[in-house]
């Protein structure tokens, strides 16, 4: 048995710190030599598992067992830490310190896995949903792990916003805070005076969520109600801000736009108008993001598009609708969900970004930059902080549950499988035009922005002195041949690779947890699924910062002391963004249909083997979307992790942040012209590698095969 | 019977593929630990937290683990940190968050025998701590102006604390948000001791109708002169050097009425889990040998040891009136607190 196995031979501690002496025993060992006595009602626990296991059939007895086990780990983990007794009552209770343990290691892991197979094993003999194994014992370890690096966090930041800065119990500060002008001042409706954070932070998503849905939309109407040039152009453009390391596109607008930006100089001393600073503050802000954030709309609003049949269109054009009826009366009724969507997307990832307000904000604040200077400014208000974070988070998760609550599960889909034959309709001509005013603006803006990404390192400093170089590039990625051969003597070189490495750690384990919970989803039917479900997509909705810091509250001390490792980064990286592998699964398995996992259950496969041998192969688009993402977004998020990375686990965004907080643009720009390319490079070979293998032939879709479009769909 | 025989097996194979994805996350956490031996956190730019980190690796051959994070961030970190510390000295940054975690018991009271021998505004910063925090570096604040910018406006260069509140500078003048920045809290602190404070939020106030931004960090204002986005910005008077140096139109001023300064400190951390080693390395950062580094690598602070030699580029110390820094009021958490919720509502969000 593994939990006996896990028990008696693998060392119980010391997942932080070289195991040396008695810590690193097995718990066995500690426990019969009684220099850890609280370890003994593990073993116990296990004892009548065993025997259901072993002898006749007692499933209920077996889980009991099991959980009793997990209750006492945890009880005695979070009650010894490693420098004494974990509660005071119980300081006070004995009159001593207490014992002392390390953090939980491989042993206790071991074990806790083990159990929870245990646990699932007694419960599907019980019947729970309809006896399967695996089907239990996935749900119960997705739950337990979801629980343990998503909830458990959010509720230890959460906790601090109901206490004063020295740790005492204060509710009225907290209602104080909570209710204060800073966050919902509405000064600015009568005066000049600014107004709270929460209605800026409001107001910038909306206007951004508006923004983006209409150019998304014209788009997607250019794309495939015209005959619009430069088709694979626009999908390539579209694919840019996903790969986009944060801050550079505020910093390009900058150089641009900024009192002293190339094209603000070009412009004043044109019109003889002073140059001013407009762009610093909300038009900042909303222009970084729109420009950010209208790829995802897009891809939504084709989608959506395509989910519309010719043959209605064709229809009423029949009927004798003109152009412009047709597209009133039909089209529009049908996208509309589809807008709603798309708006509430940016709408969300517009509160949660941190990048752009920091670089581009002036005087203008919003909650994530908030939060992130209530805990690292003058004042170091981590309560502050968590007031902000809650008041963020009620907004995203508002948001996300209107989200699903209108657009749900019903399908405007009218495309069946067969006989959508037909044209579609052409655009009315008004529409055309609107359309292209929305798109061309756009693309000169994203054009501009580029363009000086990947000038902008290689000039010695630009809009100053535009002397081509290659200093700068030097500086971060220069080889030198010395003693022993090639090195790598650039200063970036070390957080490049980093970042790669932990990047490709979290990228598997990302895709699994979450195609197995979009197969739970969509395959299975158990009690608790809607909230299971909700659970599953919180963590996109928390934003980085909040994860950062409550990841250090809660995982720095024993029983699970993680901080400081690299594992804590990649474990980071899955869970935000594990919500990208449901929706790629999710979206992925409603094309397969269940007549397939049926005909294999009904030939006796069991879930696991139908997953394995009959969904997994056809996933692979998913599987691969999934891995993509997962690697692209955690190359480039840097909220999250700002405050987990240490020397030897340097990243490459944060590197960037801190080479464009002291003003060396030049290094931070070429950095991030590499990270482009070499992004670009990575989705271009998996679209060949996928391209290539995908059997039978989908219709091409906006970006090919690597469709962001499964992701943000859902 | 057999199928209870035949179950556990799958579960076991389950169980070992999730442990196959968990291994590759934790394998990387007792990596982590194996080496390092001292924990840096490094609270000075970049370039000269690596020249620091990499010259002691050289000459000890003890590996140095550095992170850089602004003074804030670290100490946001420490405290986060502190039940179980993973850092062991903290290194530079601005000497406030080091006394505010002195003054929260986060760092360790070590008297080093160099103590005696330092500059007396390194001494007193140790005394105030109770030897929790040491000086290692001096920087006085001051502000800087965009050459061109104010060729191109005619406009005549501002000398004094006074000059940046008349109406030419309307829209013209960056400092950072003392609620996030330690530097502009020094500003703050500085103008509240040579005004008197009703005095001095008066003279913010004024201030307030001349500045155009006020950014997140203390160095910002600086960067903004030499991009020309700003044409006057309060800084530290090293950093509008360091942009000047880089061949921006940047020009130092150091203001008439006299000026404040921070003390760049160093404190060892509470439970550190390389004490031993961190002492070593405190011990050397107060040498010559250590604090010579600085100035290559583009940082022209005044260094705390006498024997150091101080770079030509650094501001003149006989050429700048300091005045007589209160950091034991200025550096509590009760008045700095008071002072910028006094800001907040009086100053920043008034109308201009």
């Amino acid at each position: 048995m593994v939990a006996w196995g896990a028990l008696a031979l693998v060392p119980w501690y010391a997942l932080g710190g070289m195991p040396r002496g008695v810590p690193a025993w097995p718990a066995a060992m500690q426990a019969l030599v009684g220099e850890r006595p609280w370890l003994i009602p593990v073993l116990l626990a296990l004892l009548p598992a065993t025997w259901a296991v072993i002898g006749p059939a007692r499933p209920r007895l077996l889980v009991w067992s099991a959980v009793a086990g997990i209750a006492w780990i945890a009880v005695e983990g979070f009650g010894i830490l490693h420098h004494g007794w974990g509660f005071e009552a119980l300081a006070t209770l004995t009159g001593s310190p207490g014992p002392t343990q390390p953090g939980l290691g491989w042993g206790a892991m071991i074990h806790v896995l083990a159990l929870t197979m245990l646990i699932a094993h007694g419960l599907a003999r019980q019947g729970v949903c309809r006896g399967d194994v695996f089907v239990v014992g996935a749900l119960l370890l997705v739950v337990g792990l979801i629980v343990l690096f998503v909830i458990y966090p959010a509720l230890c930041i959460l906790s601090s916003a109901l206490r004063d800065n020295d740790g005492g119990f204060a509710p009225t500060l907290f209602a104080a805070k909570l209710f204060g002008r800073p966050i919902w001042g509405l000064d600015c409706l009568f005066g000049p005076q600014a107004c709270g954070t929460a209605w800026n932070t409001v107001a910038v998503a909306s206007i951004v969520g508006v923004a983006t849905t209409l150019i998304g939309l014209a788009f997607a109407l250019l794309a495939l109600r015209t005959r619009m040039p430069m088709k694979p152009l626009v999908a390539f453009l579209s694919v840019l801000p996903i790969i986009t390391p944060p801050f550079v596109i505020g910093l390009a607008l900058i150089l641009l736009f900024g009192r002293s930006g190339a094209v603000t100089i070009w412009v004043a001393d044109l019109l003889h108008l002073p140059r001013t600073r407009w762009i610093y503050g909300i038009t900042g802000i909303t222009l970084a993001q729109v420009l950010a954030f209208t790829p995802i709309s897009f891809l939504v609003m084709i989608g959506v598009l395509q989910g519309v049949a010719p043959s209605l269109e064709e229809a009423a054009q029949t009927l004798r609708a003109g152009r412009w009826r047709t597209f009133r009366t039909i089209t529009w009724p049908l996208i509309r969900p589809g807008l709603a969507n798309a708006f509430l997307i940016a709408f969300i990832e517009s509160m949660a970004d941190f990048a752009n307000p920091l670089m581009i904000g002036g005087n203008f604040t919003v909650l994530a930059t908030d939060i992130f200077f209530a805990v690292v400014g003058t004042t170091h208000d981590q309560g502050r902080a968590a007031v902000l974070a809650l008041v963020l988070l009620t907004f995203t998760l508002t948001a996300f549950q209107a989200q699903r609550a209108w657009v749900g599960r019903r399908s405007y889909a009218t495309m069946g499988g067969k006989g959508a034959a037909g044209r579609a309709a052409a655009l009315p001509g008004g529409l055309h035009v609107l359309s292209y005013v929305a798109v061309v603006p756009y693309l000169l803006l994203t054009i501009a922005v580029y363009g000086t990404i990947m000038v902008g390192g290689f000039v010695v400093s630009i809009g100053r002195d535009n002397t081509p170089t290659l200093r700068h590039l030097m500086t971060a990625f220069s080889v030198e041949h010395g003693v022993g051969g090639w090195f790598l003597s650039g200063s970036a070189w070390n957080s490049l690779i980093t970042t790669f490495e932990i990047a490709l750690i979290a990228m598997p384990f990302t895709a699994a947890i979450g195609i197995v919970t979009a197969w739970l989803l969509d395959r299975q039917r158990f009690a608790g699924q809607k909230s299971f479900e909700f659970l599953a997509m919180m963590s996109f909705a928390i934003p980085g910062t909040v994860v950062g810091v409550s990841y250090i509250l809660a995982f720095n001390v024993p029983p699970l002391a993680l901080t400081g490792t690299g594992a804590i980064i990649a474990i980071a990286f899955a869970f935000r963004n594990m919500p990208v592998g449901i929706r790629a699964g999710l979206a992925n398995l409603s094309q397969i249909d269940r007549s397939l996992d049926e005909a294999s259950l009904t030939l006796g496969a069991r879930s696991f083997r139908t997953l394995r041998l009959v969904i997994l192969p056809m996933l692979r688009p998913a599987v691969t979307t999934a891995l993509v993402y997962s690697f692209v977004r955690a190359v480039t998020a840097v909220s999250a992790v700002i405050f987990l990375v240490t020397g030897e686990y340097q990243l490459a965004t944060v590197y960037i942040v801190g080479r464009a907080d002291v003003g060396d643009y030049g290094v931070a720009i070429v950095y991030s012209a590499v990270l482009i390319v070499l992004m670009l490079l990575i989705l271009l070979v998996i679209q060949l590698a996928v391209g290539v293998k995908r059997p039978g032939a989908r219709p091409a879709s906006g970006a090919g095969a690597v469709t962001p479009m499964a992701i943000v769909q859902g | 019977m057999s199928r209870i025989d035949r179950e556990p097996s799958r579960v076991g194979r389950i169980g070992f593929g999730l442990l196959v994805g968990a291994s590759a996350l934790v394998g990387s956490a007792g990596l982590a630990w194996a080496d390092g031996p001292l924990v840096m956190y490094c609270g000075v730019d970049e370039s000269w937290c690596r020249a620091t980190a990499t010259t002691y690796e050289k000459e000890t051959g003890v590996k140095v683990d550095m992170i850089r994070m602004s003074a804030g961030e670290t100490y946001a970190r420490i405290r986060a940190e502190k039940d179980n510390p993973h850092g062991d000295i903290w290194w530079g940054g601005t000497g406030d968050p080091h006394l505010q975690a002195a003054d929260d018991g986060l760092t360790e009271p070590y008297e080093s025998p160099l103590l005696s021998k330092l500059h007396d505004w390194a001494q007193r910063q140790a005394t105030i701590a109770h030897h929790r925090t040491v000086g290692i570096y001096m920087g006085a604040l001051g502000f800087g102006y965009n050459t061109e910018e104010l060729a191109r406006r005619k406009l005549p260069a501002p000398a004094c604390w006074a000059d940046l509140i008349k109406p030419e500078f309307k829209g013209e003048v960056q400092m950072a948000d003392p609620n996030a920045s330690g530097t502009a809290w020094t500003v703050m602190a500085t103008i509240v001791q040579l005004m008197g404070e009703d005095a001095a939020f008066t003279y913010f106030k004024a201030l307030n109708a001349n500045i155009n931004e006020y950014p997140k960090t203390g160095a910002a204002p600086a960067l903004a002169i030499g991009q020309g986005e700003t044409l006057i910005g309060i800084a530290f008077q090293h950093d509008i050097i360091n942009v000047a140096r880089s061949g921006k139109p940047a020009q130092v001023v150091s203001p008439c009425e006299g000026t404040g300064y921070e003390i760049g400190s160093m404190s060892l951390i509470k439970d550190a889990p390389h004490m031993a080693e961190a002492k070593k390395f405190y011990e050397w950062a107060l040498t010559p040998a250590a604090q010579k580094l600085a100035a290559p690598a583009g940082s022209f602070q005044i260094p705390s040891n006498p024997d150091t030699p101080v770079p030509p580029e650094s501001p003149d110390l006989s050429k700048i009136k300091l005045i007589a820094y209160d950091f034991t009021t200025y550096g509590s958490k009760a008045t700095r607190n008071r002072l910028l919720a006094r800001w907040a509502a009086e100053v920043k969000n008034a109308p201009r």
